[in-house]
C-alpha cells in the first residue's frame, strides 16, 4: 500500500489518521464524560483533565494535518448513488467542522485566562487569542454539547459505514480498514 | 425700639441658620458605591485543603449606604452582587464555581445585602446586621465594620470609605458539590473595601 490516496484507494497516511483520531477521539470523550465527576480528592482529578487537555491538543494537531493531507491529496469516488454521493461528501465535510467546533471550544476554555496549555510535559500549545473573563463559560457549554452530539454523528456514521458494507455489499469499509479493492 | 425689632430679627434669623445648618449636618448622608472609578472591591478567602488560602474576588456588583452620625443606629448598606463575577484567576476553577455544582448562577445570578441593623462600637466601628442572599439561601449575618476615612475629593465630591469582614459557612448555601472541598474549606472569609461617593 502506498503513502497517498489513488481513486480508488486510501493511502496508508489517511488510514492511520482516521483510526489514529478515531480512537482519540472516542477516547477522549470518554475521558472527559468521567473526569467531570470526579471527587476533589480523587488521585485522577488533576491528572484526568491533564490527560484530556494533552490529547486534545494533539488531535487538534492531527485535524490540522488532516485537513492538509486531504486538500493535497486524491480523493478515492465515493460510492453509492448519485444522491447518496454528494450526502458522503458533505457528511465527512461534517465531521471536520464537527471536530473543529469541539477541540476549539475545549481549548478556549483553557485558555480563556491567556494562559497555554501544557501537552503531556513536552510542550506548551499557546494561548493564541487575548484574555476574556468569562469566555471559560460559553466555551463549556459549547465544548459539553457539541462532545455529545458529535458522538452522536459518529454512531450515524459508523452505522452508514455497516449499511454499505452489508446492504450495499460495496468496499467503503475495506477500503479505509486497507483492503485491496475489488473494482479494477 | 424700630432699631431693636432689627437687631432681634437678625439674631433670630442667625440662629435659625445655624438650626438649619446643624440639621443638615444630623440629616442622613447618602452615598453610592464608586463603581465607575472602581474604588470598591468585594474579595473572598477560602481554605485549600486545610494547608493555603485560595484567594479570590467578585468583579461586578453595586451598592449604595446612608449614613447618620447623630443616630449610627440608622446606618444602612444595601448591596446586590453578580455571582457570575467571580474571579480566582483559573479559567476553568471559575467555570466550575459558576456551574449547577457550586453558585449555578444560570438559577441564581445574584446575591444581596440587606441591612436589619446597625450597632456602634466606637466611633468607627461598628457591627452590620443584615440578611445575605445567596444561591437563594437568606442568611443572618454581621459584618465588622471600620471606617478608613472620610472628606473631600479633589474633584468636587465628597467620600467616605470603609472595610468590613465577615465569615460565610459553605454549607450553608447547598451547593451541590461544596462537600467534595473538605471540611477544611468550610468558612468563607468575605473582605469589602468600599468607598462611596456621596449623592
Amino acid at each position: 500500500m502506498q503513502w497517498r490516496n489513488t481513486t480508488q484507494q486510501y493511502g496508508w497516511v489517511s488510514i492511520v489518521l482516521h483510526w489514529l483520531m478515531a480512537l482519540s477521539i472516542i477516547g477522549l470523550f470518554a475521558l472527559g464524560a468521567w473526569m467531570v465527576n470526579l471527587d476533589y480528592y480523587d488521585t485522577w482529578y488533576h491528572r484526568a483533565p491533564w490527560i484530556h487537555r494533552s490529547l486534545g491538543m494533539l488531535v487538534l494537531i492531527l485535524l490540522i494535518f488532516r485537513l492538509y493531507w486531504r486538500w493535497w491529496n486524491l480523493q478515492p469516488i465515493l460510492l453509492g448513488k448519485a444522491w447518496e454521493k454528494s450526502l458522503v461528501l458533505w457528511a465527512h465535510r461534517g465531521h471536520y467542522i464537527w471536530m473543529a467546533i469541539v477541540l476549539v471550544s475545549g481549548y478556549l476554555i483553557s485558555t480563556a485566562y491567556g494562559r497555554g496549555i501544557d501537552v503531556f510535559g513536552w510542550f506548551e500549545f499557546p494561548a493564541l487569542l487575548p484574555a476574556a473573563k468569562g469566555r471559560e463559560s460559553v466555551a463549556g457549554v459549547v465544548h459539553m454539547y457539541t462532545a455529545w452530539g458529535f458522538m452522536g454523528y459518529v454512531a450515524l456514521h459508523a452505522m452508514a459505514a455497516m449499511k454499505h458494507h452489508i446492504m450495499d455489499r460495496d468496499d467503503s469499509l475495506k477500503r479505509i480498514l486497507g483492503y485491496p479493492s475489488n473494482k479494477k | 425700639m424700630k432699631l431693636n425689632m432689627k437687631w432681634k430679627l437678625l439674631v433670630i434669623s442667625a440662629f435659625l441658620m445655624v438650626g438649619i445648618q446643624q440639621q443638615a449636618w444630623a440629616a442622613e448622608e447618602h452615598y453610592k458605591f464608586d463603581i465607575k472609578g472602581q474604588h470598591a472591591f468585594i474579595e473572598f478567602q477560602i481554605k485549600h485543603l486545610g494547608y493555603s488560602w485560595i484567594i479570590g474576588r467578585f468583579d461586578r456588583f453595586d451598592g449604595s449606604f446612608s449614613i447618620d452620625d447623630e443616630h449610627p443606629e440608622h446606618n444602612r448598606v444595601n448591596m446586590t452582587l453578580d455571582v457570575s463575577s467571580i474571579d480566582s484567576n483559573h479559567a476553568e476553577r471559575d467555570k466550575h464555581l459558576r456551574s449547577a455544582d457550586f453558585f449555578d448562577v444560570a438559577k441564581f445570578p445574584k446575591a444581596t445585602f440587606v441591612t436589619t441593623s446597625y450597632h456602634q462600637i466606637s466611633k468607627d466601628k461598628g457591627i452590620l446586621k443584615g440578611k445575605f442572599t445567596l444561591r437563594g439561601v437568606t442568611k443572618d449575618i454581621s459584618i465588622e465594620v471600620v471606617q478608613i476615612g472620610q472628606g473631600a475629593d479633589p474633584w468636587g465630591g465628597y467620600r467616605r470609605g470603609f472595610e468590613g469582614h465577615t465569615t460565610l459557612h459553605l454549607s450553608d448555601y447547598h451547593m451541590a458539590k461544596a462537600g467534595i472541598l473538605g471540611k477544611a474549606a468550610e468558612n468563607v472569609e468575605l473582605y469589602f473595601s468600599i468607598e462611596g461617593i456621596r449623592q
